[in-house]
């Protein structure tokens, strides 16, 4: 079975900046991986480069086995994103925007997955609701359940839960995480919530400074490096990029 | 090309009209106010003209036509326009829609918003102002052909301008039609025009069209050979503004200009 998400030798140039600087990582078929990072890492370049808006200097994304800048329109049909900086069109309702996406997408039997989502994420009430009057946690659930139209082989998932009270983003992780062992989605996810993390991803990918400093299981990987919690690994991370890094992860 | 994604594109402004009947109304009321000031016009000049020239086909059927055409671009880049003020460039570019599939979109998007502004002007100019669109016979149809690709033309150009240079430039797309209508012999003859105007007027499809239209209704006779360039031209510069598109758009992947239209933060 071919990964979710391959990338290899990730890199991207800004003039004399580097945003990203030869970054490999591998997402499998029902793995969860959190990107995590200080601001300005080069997470958000990485899910743009996924995402198709913005492309690599140098290196390679293969979605599911296909070749994104070869195959574009074959790979994104198999992925999808829930951003807290894309949210959906304020002036269309929930199902219009389902709508919407669903055709983009080009979903077969489009009503019943429109109808499936919106209970999944208990939506009913809001189905015929203008996306701009809902409040942020309702945003996010709409947010997902466009994420999950195409039934994606790989979810982006930048900050999902950033905007939810404590039993909402609780909610939403059980069922992100039910995803991965329903049909074998595998997710990207980038959150500065380090419980979160811990809580809900296979594996962590630390990057600072366009570069991957470590990677490995989020609840062995503070004490690995004499640290007492992943929040504490953060912050000596961000502020003192370890040396000798390879870039390489996965 | 697949047609669903085309047709999501239609749907998500047949919902914004559905949703915001306001919406309407300017591609109402402008071409509506055209059509009244311009008929009231061609009546007056009409009524002091001595020596019985009819000025309602040539006046009144150049405001429609040209209004026409602007309405035309005005489609595509307004629809272009409600992604970039709902901040969709990210939803949308990084789903699998495909550039062409994005601006046959906004075409058929822009044909059924024009349409309502045509049905409007042709109710006004020949109920109101007695405009007989017969007497253009029909050529007719190859002027309003000709005039649709160029407002297409200038709808792709200036979507691409918008995504080249930012939504602030949308004040530089909207002059569009009223920069080139001087060159475009919508109301005079080229031959009024001096030399320099006219070669830039040779450039423009609907130049040909307008000296085609007078043509037609002072010698009763089309010159077909010049709207067969007009034509031709108008495709030329079609397929010349898609390719122009195709350029900006890929652009603005490589250097991240796509990414930060909708991100407030590029990490």
């Amino acid at each position: 079975m071919n990964a979710a998400l391959v990338g290899d030798g990730l890199h991207k140039q800004y003039g004399n900046v580097t945003a990203v600087d030869g970054v490999s990582f591998t997402v499998s078929p029902g793995e969860i991986v959190g990107l995590l990072g200080p601001n300005g890492a080069g997470k958000t370049t990485i899910i743009n480069m996924i995402l198709g808006v913005l492309a690599p200097t140098a290196g390679t994304i293969h979605i599911g086995g296909i070749d994104l800048s070869q195959h574009r329109a074959r790979a994104l049909s198999k992925t999808n994103f829930a951003a807290v900086y894309a949210s959906l069109p304020g002036n269309l309702t929930i199902e219009q925007n389902l709508r919407f996406f669903g055709l983009l997408y080009d979903i077969r039997s489009l009503n019943a997955r429109i109808d499936e989502l919106i209970r999944q994420f208990s939506l009913e009430h809001l189905r015929d609701t203008k996306c701009g009057l809902l409040s942020s946690g309702e945003q996010t659930r709409a947010s997902l359940a466009k994420a999950l139209l195409n039934r994606p082989q790989l979810l982006l998932l930048d900050e999902p839960t950033a905007s939810l009270d404590p039993s909402a983003a609780q909610i939403i992780r059980a069922q992100i995480r039910a995803l991965t062992s329903g049909n074998g989605c595998g997710i990207l996810w980038t959150s500065h919530n380090m419980y979160e993390v811990e809580e809900v991803c296979d594996r962590v990918l630390f990057m600072s400074r366009g570069k991957v400093l470590l990677s490995g299981d989020p609840r062995s990987l503070p004490r690995d490096h004499g640290a007492a919690t992943l929040e504490e690994l953060f912050i000596s991370l961000a502020r003192e990029p370890l040396v000798g890094n390879s870039g390489e992860a996965g | 090309m697949k047609l669903r994604p085309v047709a999501g594109i239609v749907l998500r402004q047949y919902y914004l009209l559905r949703g915001s009947p306001v919406r309407i109304i300017p591609t109402v009321t402008w071409v509506g106010i055209d059509i009244l000031l311009w008929g009231f016009i061609t009546r007056y000049l009409n009524s002091v003209n001595g020596n019985g020239m009819d000025f309602v086909p040539t006046l009144l059927g150049a405001v429609l036509f040209w209004d026409f055409c602007g309405r035309i671009m005005q489609g595509v880049t307004t629809a272009f326009l409600e992604d970039i003020w709902s901040r969709n460039l990210l939803n949308l570019f990084a789903s699998p829609l495909s550039i062409a599939e994005y601006v046959v979109g906004l075409v058929v998007t822009s044909v059924l918003t024009s349409s309502i502004g045509l049905l409007v002007m042709l109710i006004l100019s020949t109920i109101v102002f007695g405009l007989q669109f017969s007497s253009f016979g029909l050529p007719l149809i190859a002027f309003l052909a000709v005039l649709f690709v160029f407002g297409i033309t200038m709808g792709v150009l200036g979507s691409a301008m918008l995504l080249r240079f930012g939504p602030a430039s949308e004040w530089l797309v909207w002059p569009l039609p009223a920069l080139l209508s001087p060159f475009a012999a919508v109301f005079y003859p080229l031959a009024t025009l001096p030399q320099w105007m006219q070669w830039i007027g040779r450039l423009l499809p609907p130049s040909y069209v307008f000296e085609g239209m007078r043509g037609l209704l002072a010698t009763r006779h089309v010159q077909f050979g010049s709207l067969l360039q007009g034509a031709l031209l108008s495709l030329a510069q079609l397929i010349l503004a898609a390719i122009l598109y195709q350029r900006v758009y890929r652009r603005a992947v490589r250097t991240g200009l796509l990414a930060r239209y909708s991100a407030e933060s590029v990490g």
